[in-house]
């Protein structure tokens, strides 16, 4: 059984490979316009800060102020759950609206102490925004990340940087049990619509329990606690 | 008594509406949105102030007024000492769940009103309360979002600790159990967590403990699953229209 979690693993690795080499969702037409001037580029690197939770591979999102990847108390997209309980950004880049400019994911998931990061050219746009999304791997469905993150004031090498919350997905209660978490700790399953036990509503993670503080099927230990925020994100217009 | 408190606040909302016309510095449309995934914030108030004025301050001993609100979810004590005005009392006609939002408004009633106060208790535990502590709310119109911690009143050791008479009365400042889990999601019989508060001032609240057991053992009779909670715990969005 876990060789063949550990094939498909590596499969939607070599996808998200495969998805990282045209990141950049711009449309072709543009491709060989080399205009400086109608371009914007855009470096966006998130650092995981926790001690023992990797970080799935980012899924970015560039669109304007009429569209949310997600509301705080409200139900997340099927995207955003798949995101949440597997990694696997795809869905959650694949449902743009017309206010999506751009979407890019990372290629692989990152662990404690490294980064991850993403360029993204655009055509010029005003009041752009940013969000962004990346699973915490060893719980049920806690991801961190932003939404309508304000963009627009940044000149070429300007650059700002955020500390997001991590939220609860409300899609999967938190049992922390070894079937139910995909990351390293427990190696279970990731996405399924059919876990309908929890709220349905996005709010602040309140955290993993773990084996060391008395929830004993958790398959998880002290070290993949987390307190606040679990990532920096940095971006910088480079262009 | 929920009837007389019903009558207050429809009494205070008739008040409220005959002042909208006399001078006022600005409309808050305020939203108060609970983040936490399994806790029930009590009545809120909020109330609109000069720059001078708190309900707490972290690092300061809670008062009276505070420790009933935080203990037991009563405002009666606060709501005295404010001026019905600019004062907001359960907007949400009761609990407000887990993932859950309201929203009211408040009419500032002259230019030096400058500041936003609100607080709830959070269900389940001993002393624990939402507070956005005299926030400056700038004068220009315009959307600004807020985020809060829960803090610790202080005032009751955090036993985690509810009785088993359904008629039990919170008695503020006597110690004493949780006055309740609206979610029905917790048990009893638990042995205590903890004994005293060290902090005795008001802090931020070090979170539930809980415990994976059930009716009659392990330490608290809160759900470690369940009743945990991270910081922030509410989100408060301010749309100012001067």
């Amino acid at each position: 059984m876990k060789t063949n979690k550990s094939i498909a693993i590596i499969g939607s690795l070599v996808a998200l490979l495969g998805l990282n080499a045209c990141s950049d969702s711009d449309d072709d037409d543009t491709d060989n316009v080399m205009n400086s001037v109608t371009e914007q580029t855009y470096r966006i690197t998130v650092s995981n800060l926790t001690n023992g939770q990797p970080l799935t591979p980012i899924g970015v999102i560039l669109h304007t102020p009429e569209f949310s990847a997600w509301e705080t108390v409200e139900p997340v997209s099927t995207g955003l759950e798949m995101l949440a309980e597997s990694g696997d950004p795809s869905q959650f880049l694949s449902e743009s609206e017309t206010e999506v400019i751009a979407t890019a994911s990372g290629a692989t998931p990152f662990g404690p102490g490294s980064q991850q990061t993403i360029s993204i050219t655009i055509e010029a746009t005003e009041n752009l925004q940013l969000s962004l999304a990346t699973m915490l791997a060893n719980t049920n469905d806690a991801f961190t990340g932003i939404t309508n993150w304000d963009i627009s004031d940044l000149d070429v090498d300007d650059s700002k940087s955020v500390m997001p919350h991590v939220y609860d997905a409300g899609t999967e209660a938190n049992t922390e049990t070894a079937t139910t978490m995909p990351g390293p700790a427990a190696n279970g399953e990731g996405f399924n619509t059919d876990r309908t036990e929890d709220i349905d509503k996005v709010t602040i993670h309140p955290g993993v329990v773990t084996t060391d503080d008395g929830l004993t099927a958790s398959a998880l230990n002290e070290s993949h606690r987390w307190l606040g925020s679990a990532a920096k994100i940095v971006i910088t217009r480079t262009q | 008594m929920k009837l007389n408190k019903l009558s207050t606040a429809i009494a205070s909302a008739i008040v409220f509406g005959a002042t909208m016309t006399t001078a006022n510095a600005a409309q808050w449309d305020i939203t108060v949105t609970n983040l936490t995934h399994g806790n029930y914030f009590t009545p809120l108030l909020l109330t609109a102030h000069d720059s001078g004025t708190h309900l707490f301050q972290a690092g300061e001993a809670a008062s009276d007024a505070i420790t009933a609100m935080a203990e037991c979810g009563d405002l009666s004590g606060l709501q005295a000492g404010l001026p019905d005005n600019d004062t907001i009392v359960d907007p949400a006609t009761g609990f407000l769940a887990p993932g859950t939002m309201t929203t009211t408004t408040i009419m500032t009633s002259d230019t030096n009103t400058s500041h936003l106060s609100v607080v709830a208790m959070i269900l389940p535990t001993n002393d624990a309360f939402i507070g956005m502590d005299s926030q400056y709310i700038p004068s220009e119109a315009g959307t600004y979002t807020y985020y809060i911690n829960g803090y610790d009143a202080g005032t009751e050791a955090n036993d985690e600790l509810l009785s088993t008479d359904s008629n039990y009365s919170c008695m503020p400042g006597e110690g004493g159990f949780m006055p309740g889990a609206p979610g029905r999601d917790a048990d009893t019989g638990g042995l205590g967590v903890s004994n005293a508060d060290t902090n005795t001032l008001v802090h931020i609240h070090r979170g539930i403990l809980g415990d994976a057991a059930v009716t009659g053992d392990g330490a608290s009779d809160l759900v470690n699953t369940i009743h945990r909670w991270q910081n922030p715990v509410a989100k408060i969005v301010v749309t100012v229209t001067p």
